[in-house]
């Protein structure tokens, strides 16, 4: 098998808030084309080292590869034109603006002809009609329902054309319905693009990660595919108790 | 802002303004004519604070100082090196200019409460500084500008600045600019982002946009449009005051602003023209005229907190950019 570059890497990566280690030392190693789940219980830091990964905030130690490059103390929005995108665990879309702007904002920044309003146009088209969202270009953001704000969130997103695309708990507060339809819109966009999630939903992980990634205490306890995870005792003791009997539901 | 209006009435209902304040010219009586091409000056300077206020979102308490760069940059270069009147002009835009970029990179740094009162600040230094270097400035006497200085001479083209006509079409012609400058900006994509700006700033960031920069590029623009407008107005007027760099001149276009409607390409001028003649006739009637404005600011606040015409655009006319 021929080595391949991580699309992501992370060594000894560190963010303490005061006393708090939130995310303790962790080193990670994300390939091309995954679909990677992070989960853990309350408070394991999760959301803290997405944070770091995309750059929201700064680490107070270790280094962030990504595609072999050093984005350590790249900018926020440097980190997005390399192809980081996050989509936000509490919806951040904009709510005053219409559903077709929320888009047109990151595709217009992908553009690189710069110029072209059918570009633009088709390219903020796109995204809405892979989530769904196309019939309601016009409606202001704010006035969408709750489920169709997360996918637009989604779509914003994809709308950058991202490598890697970070989802923090994308399906809270779905119907399960509209989860049928996200995982579906997930799977089609690992065909192009890195997926790293964070979820809470437990079922719908173990159907849609090839490897997932524990993390308790700001710590990586254990690291391998969904049966793997299963199977974990420490996992289990740790956070999962009841999986078993629910993905088996 | 869906990107799906028709662009041809919004062009022309701008274009229908300037044919108004065109025709006014020849119906208006001199003072009221002679206020007008007043209120077109300081509708400029209230559109230069709208592209910062409205659409950015950042609430600069200190545009004063930008005004007033724009007229002592042209006073001065009149009073001490004699210059002609669009060498002047140039001078009051790139002091506005310069000044803008250096207080923007650095009471950018804060936002909120803190950038209002940096801002305001240095406008109070600004302020100071003119008093304080009164061999150059006037100090609070100020400057007047003799009418042989204001004549403009572009070629075969004689304009006199202190003629009312020319006055009259020289406010015009600025204001036609700024407005249709401000139009094709916040139509355009760069307006989209700073909107963007304005609704959620750590969003935009994680799209990928600069907002550090992009708030930088709109400081500056905005300042030179009140620099503009202040150079403008010393052209026109005849005088470079201190009182223009004082605190009131900083709250005024927020307010005109306001009244008119943020964010809204004609607020400005609706917003100075109201208040302009709200003032004059209140003062007309009782010295406590400044109760009366008063009255009228907390009367727009509570019952129109979105302006003349952002009220308008909310209830009846979608499509007002």
């Amino acid at each position: 098998m021929v080595a391949m570059t991580p699309l992501l890497e992370t060594r000894g990566l560190k963010r303490h808030f005061g006393g708090l280690k939130a995310v303790d030392g962790v080193d990670f190693t994300l390939m091309p084309g995954e679909i990677r789940a992070v989960i853990g219980p309350n408070g394991a830091g999760k959301t803290t080292f997405v944070s770091l990964v995309c750059g929201r905030i700064t680490p107070s130690a270790g280094t962030i590869v990504f595609q072999g490059r050093d984005i350590t103390n790249l900018p926020a929005h440097r980190r997005v034109r390399q192809g980081i995108a996050y989509a936000f665990q509490i919806t951040s879309v904009f709510p005053n603006l219409s559903v077709y702007d929320n888009v047109a904002l990151p595709v217009q920044r992908t553009l690189t002809d710069g110029r072209s309003q059918k570009a633009l146009r088709e390219g903020a088209m796109e995204a809405l009609q892979r989530t769904g969202l196309a019939d309601r270009a016009g409606v202001p953001a704010g006035q969408l329902a709750y489920g169709h704000q997360r996918l637009l969130e989604v779509a914003m997103g994809l709308a950058l054309r991202p490598r890697l695309l970070i989802l923090d708990e994308p399906t809270q507060g779905l119907s399960d319905g509209e989860i049928e339809d996200f995982v579906r819109l997930v799977q089609e966009v690992a065909s192009e693009a890195t997926v790293l999630l964070i979820e809470h939903n437990m079922p719908l992980v173990m159907r849609l990660a090839h490897c997932i990634t524990v993390l308790d205490a700001g710590r990586i306890l254990a690291e391998g595919t969904p049966d793997e995870i299963r199977e974990n005792v420490a996992v289990q003791q740790a956070y999962l108790g009841t999986i078993t009997g629910e993905a088996a539901a | 802002m869906t990107g799906e209006v028709s662009p041809l009435r919004v062009y022309l209902l701008h274009a229908a303004i300037i044919l108004a304040l065109f025709a006014l010219n020849f119906m208006l009586p001199p003072y009221h004519h002679g206020l007008m091409a007043r209120i077109m000056v300081l509708a400029v300077f209230a559109m230069g604070y709208n592209m910062l206020f409205g659409y950015a979102g950042l609430l600069s308490l200190g545009h004063a100082m930008f005004f007033a760069a724009g007229m002592y940059g042209t006073g001065l270069a009149i009073t001490h090196f004699g210059t002609g009147v669009p060498a002047a002009f140039a001078c009051g835009i790139v002091a506005g200019a310069v000044l803008a970029f250096a207080i923007g990179l650095l009471a950018l740094r804060t936002s909120g409460v803190a950038f209002m009162i940096v801002t305001m600040m240095f406008s109070q230094v600004f302020y100071l500084a003119i008093l304080y270097f009164a061999a150059w400035t006037g100090g609070d006497q100020g400057m007047v500008l003799q009418q042989a200085a204001r004549v403009a001479t572009l070629g075969p083209l004689v304009l006199d600045l202190s003629h009312p006509v020319g006055r009259y079409m020289a406010a015009l012609a600025l204001f036609a600019i700024a407005l249709f400058a401000t139009l094709i900006t916040v139509r355009s994509r760069w307006g989209r982002v700073l909107v963007a700006i304005r609704e959620n700033e750590e969003r935009t960031r994680m799209l990928g946009y600069d907002t550090f920069a992009n708030k930088l590029a709109v400081t500056v623009l905005s300042g030179t449009i009140a620099a503009a407008a202040g150079s403008a107005f010393a052209l026109l007027f005849g005088y470079v005051g201190a009182n223009f760099a004082a605190v009131q001149y900083s709250i005024l276009p927020l307010l005109w602003v306001l009244l008119g409607g943020a964010a809204t390409t004609l607020g400005p001028l609706v917003g100075t023209v109201v208040m302009y003649y709200v003032t004059d006739t209140a003062s007309s009637y009782t010295s406590a005229w400044l109760l009366i404005v008063g009255v009228v600011l907390i009367a727009l606040v509570l019952f129109f907190p979105k302006g003349i015409l952002g009220t308008l655009r909310e209830r009846w006319a979608g499509w007002l950019p």
